[in-house]
C-alpha cells in the first residue's frame, strides 16, 4: 500500500478552539483510493472536528490535508460528497426537486436514473423531504452526498437513529456504492458497522489516535483468542483479581488465550461459575479497552 | 456560476409559494391594513370649511376683506412660496377654497368637482365679493370683484396618502425578515452547512436570496396594489415602471440591510428583535402612517437616514403628484448608494457557520 499514493493524507492535524480546548492534537493517517477507513472513538473525541478539517471546512490550527498529494484547493469541494450528522433540507421541496437541486450546484452529476435506483428512492421522488422516514432520509442524504459522483465520501455518523432493519439496508447501501470504486471515510458509535464496513480503523480518544489498523489485526493483538465473563458477585471476596481483569457494569472479564486451563482455575478458588459466559472479543471489546479509561477512573 | 444562483434561488421560491400560510399573510395583511385605514378615516373631516389666504407676512392682520369675518370657515395663511402647493390641495379637496386679496386684482382658486368647494365659493361671494360678470350678489363693494380661477381634481383621500406608504412597509417586513430571519434558520437548522459543503460560493448564495425575495417583494406589492386599485380606485398619476423602479431599488436596500443582521446571527430570537429594532424606529420617521411636516428638526434629520423615508417619499411622489423618473431619481440614487453599501458589509460579515 506503500507505493499507491494516498488519496487523503492527514498530516499532523491540531484544532485548538477558543479557549485552549484541544479537540484535535495531532492526528495523521492516510487512506488510500477505493479503501473504507473509519474514525471510531467516544463523544467528545474529536472525530467530527477531525472530519471538517478534511472536508475543509475547518482550517487547522497546524498541520495539513493532503488531496492527492495536493494541499486542499478550490476544486476539492467538486471532488467530495459529504453525509452530515444531522442536516436539514429546504423546507417545501420534493426528493426529486432537492436531487436536482444539489446537482446544479456541481459541474461533475452522477446519472441520476442510477442515483435513484441505487438509494431506492424511485418511490418516494413526489414526496416533501419532511414527511420522509428515517431511513428515507437517509437514502435521500446519502444520494445528495454521491450527486456529484465523489470520488471520496464523508459519512458522519451515517445510520445514527436508525432502526437495526434500515441500518442493516444503508449497509448494503454503502458496499455497493464501495464496489463502484469510491473511497469511503465514516465516523460511528457502531462497531458492527465499523466491522462491516471498514478496512482499516482509528480509535481516536481525547483528540489523538490510540491504535490504528485492520479491524481483526488489532482485536487479535490487543486480546486472547477469548474473553470469560462472570457476574462480579461470582468472585470469591478473599481472592484478589488477576491483574488482567477488566470489571465493567457489574462484571469481571478475562481475557484467556485457552479456556479449559481457566475454567479449572476458577473451579479451584471457588468462584460461582453458574453465571459464566464465554465470548470471542470483537471491536467494541476493544473500543471499550483502549477509551473506557475515563468512565473507570 | 448562475445555474448554481439559479438552482438556490428556485429552491428559495419554492420554500415561499408552497408555505400557504406565509404567503397569505404576506398578500393579506397589507391588503387589510389599507382597508382598515379606509374604513377608520371615510374622509368625512370636519363640517367647517378650509380657505387659504394669500398673504406675504403670514398674519391675516393685513388682509382687508370682509370674508374674512365669515363664521365656521378656518382660515390658513399661504405665503407665496407655498401657493403652489395651495393650489395642488385645493385639487384634492385638502383646501377648498383658495383666496388671493390683493386690493388690486383679487381672485381665488376653486375646485369645480367639490362640493364644499361651491360653497366656500358661495360664502365668499355673499360676503361682498361677487365675481366680475356676475349677477348674483351685486353689492356696494362690487367695484372689483375677485377673478374666478377653475380647478379640477378629485379629493385626496387618506387611504391614497397611505397606500405608498403600506406597499413600502410591506416591502420593509417582507425584504428584512425574509432573508434576515430566513437565513438565521438556516444556519441554525443546518441548511447553510449542507449548502457550504458544495461549490456554491458565499456571494453566490447571497445574490440568489436577494434576487429570490425581490421577485417576492415585487410580486406581492403588484398584487396588493392591484388589489387595492380594484378595491377603491386609488390615484396613479405617474408612470408604473417609474414606480416599480422606485420599489426595485428600495427593496434592494432594505433586502441588503436584512442580510447584514443575518451575517453572523444563530439565533433566530435575537434575530427577530434586532429587525424590530431596525424597523420600528423606521416605520415612525419615514412618513408611512403620518406626514413629517412640523415634526422636530431632529426627527426629521434621523428620518433622511432611514432608507424608508426615500423610498415612501418617492413612491408617494410618482403615485399622487406624478413625478417623473427624473424627479425621483435621487431618491432611487440614494436607495441604490445605501443597498450597494450594505450588501458589501454583509458579504464581508457573511459566516457560514
Amino acid at each position: 500500500m506503500e507505493t499507491i499514493q494516498p488519496l487523503i493524507e492527514a498530516r499532523h492535524l491540531v484544532r485548538l478552539y477558543p479557549g485552549g480546548v484541544r479537540a484535535v492534537a495531532g492526528i495523521s493517517f492516510q487512506v488510500a483510493p477505493g479503501e473504507c477507513f473509519g474514525l471510531l472513538g467516544p463523544n467528545g473525541a474529536g472525530k467530527t472536528t477531525t472530519f471538517e478539517m478534511l472536508e475543509g471546512l475547518q482550517t487547522p490550527t497546524s498541520g495539513q490535508v493532503l488531496f492527492k498529494g495536493q494541499p486542499l484547493g478550490r476544486t476539492y469541494r467538486e471532488s467530495i460528497g459529504i453525509q452530515f450528522q444531522t442536516t436539514a433540507l429546504q423546507d417545501f421541496q420534493t426528493v426529486a426537486e432537492s436531487l436536482t437541486m444539489f446537482a446544479s450546484l456541481y459541474r461533475r452529476r452522477a446519472d441520476r436514473d442510477e442515483l435513484i435506483r441505487l438509494c431506492h428512492l424511485g418511490d418516494i421522488l413526489d414526496r416533501d423531504t419532511r414527511t420522509l422516514s428515517g431511513g428515507q432520509r437517509q437514502r435521500l442524504l446519502l444520494a445528495i452526498a454521491l450527486v456529484n459522483d465523489p470520488e471520496l465520501l464523508f459519512l458522519d455518523e451515517p445510520t445514527t437513529g436508525l432502526d437495526p432493519q434500515s441500518r442493516r439496508n444503508f449497509w448494503g447501501l454503502i458496499e455497493q456504492v464501495r464496489r463502484r470504486g469510491t473511497t469511503v471515510l465514516i465516523t460511528t458509535h457502531y462497531m458492527e458497522e465499523a466491522e462491516r464496513l471498514c478496512d482499516r480503523i482509528a480509535i481516536v480518544d481525547q483528540g489523538r489516535i490510540v491504535v490504528e489498523g485492520r479491524p481483526q489485526d488489532l482485536i487479535r493483538d490487543q486480546f486472547p483468542a477469548h474473553l470469560i465473563r462472570l457476574p462480579e458477585s461470582a468472585w470469591p471476596d478473599a481472592v484478589p483479581l488477576p491483574p488482567e481483569a477488566l470489571v465493567q457494569n457489574g462484571e469481571i472479564e478475562l481475557p484467556t488465550a485457552e479456556v479449559a486451563p481457566q475454567i479449572e482455575a476458577l473451579e479451584r478458588i471457588g468462584a460461582d461459575l453458574s453465571a459464566l459466559r464465554l465470548a470471542t472479543p470483537n471491536l467494541e471489546d476493544l473500543f471499550l479497552k483502549l477509551t473506557g479509561h475515563a468512565l473507570r477512573n | 456560476m448562475w445555474r448554481r444562483i439559479l438552482a438556490i434561488l428556485v429552491a428559495r421560491n419554492r420554500e415561499f409559494y408552497r408555505d400557504r400560510a406565509g404567503l397569505g399573510w404576506n398578500l393579506l395583511m397589507p391588503l387589510l391594513m389599507v382597508l382598515a385605514f379606509a374604513f377608520i378615516f371615510p374622509d368625512q373631516q370636519t363640517a367647517l370649511l378650509k380657505i387659504g389666504v394669500l398673504t406675504p407676512d403670514d398674519t391675516l392682520s393685513g388682509v382687508e376683506s370682509p370674508m374674512l369675518d365669515l363664521k365656521a370657515v378656518t382660515f390658513v395663511t399661504v405665503s407665496s412660496a407655498e401657493q403652489a402647493s395651495a393650489i395642488v390641495k385645493v385639487e384634492r379637496h385638502q383646501l377648498d377654497l383658495l383666496f388671493d386679496p390683493n386690493p388690486g386684482a383679487p381672485h381665488y382658486w376653486v375646485n369645480s368637482d367639490s362640493a364644499r368647494g361651491a360653497l366656500a365659493e358661495r360664502l365668499l361671494l355673499t360676503a361682498g365679493c361677487a365675481p366680475a360678470g356676475s349677477a348674483t350678489g351685486a353689492g356696494p363693494q362690487a367695484s372689483n370683484p375677485p377673478q374666478r380661477q377653475a380647478l379640477s381634481g378629485a379629493a385626496l383621500r387618506y387611504v391614497d396618502w397611505v397606500l405608498p406608504g403600506v406597499l413600502a412597509m410591506n416591502v420593509l417586513f417582507s425584504s428584512l425578515w425574509g432573508v434576515g430571519w430566513v437565513i438565521v434558520r438556516y444556519r441554525k437548522n443546518g441548511v447553510l452547512r449542507r449548502l457550504r459543503a458544495t461549490p456554491l460560493s458565499a456571494w453566490e448564495f447571497l445574490t440568489a436570496q436577494v434576487l429570490s425575495r425581490l421577485l417576492v417583494v415585487l410580486g406581492a406589492n403588484a398584487i396588493v396594489y392591484l388589489a387595492v386599485e380594484w378595491l377603491l380606485e386609488v390615484p396613479m398619476r405617474g408612470s408604473a415602471v417609474t414606480l416599480a423602479l422606485v420599489y426595485v431599488a428600495g427593496a434592494l436596500c432594505l433586502i441588503s440591510l436584512g442580510l447584514i443582521v443575518a451575517a453572523r446571527l444563530r439565533s433566530e430570537e435575537l434575530a427577530d428583535g434586532l429587525l424590530n429594532l431596525l424597523s420600528w424606529p423606521m416605520l415612525l420617521l419615514s412618513g408611512v402612517w403620518f406626514s413629517l411636516e412640523g415634526t422636530s428638526p431632529w426627527a426629521q434629520w434621523v428620518a433622511q437616514a432611514s432608507p424608508l423615508t426615500h423610498l415612501v417619499a418617492a413612491a408617494r411622489a410618482v403615485m399622487l403628484d406624478g413625478a417623473g423618473l427624473v424627479e425621483v431619481l435621487p431618491e432611487i440614487g440614494v436607495l441604490l448608494a445605501l443597498a450597494a453599501a450594505f450588501l458589501a458589509l454583509a458579504t464581508w460579515m457573511f459566516r457560514w457557520e
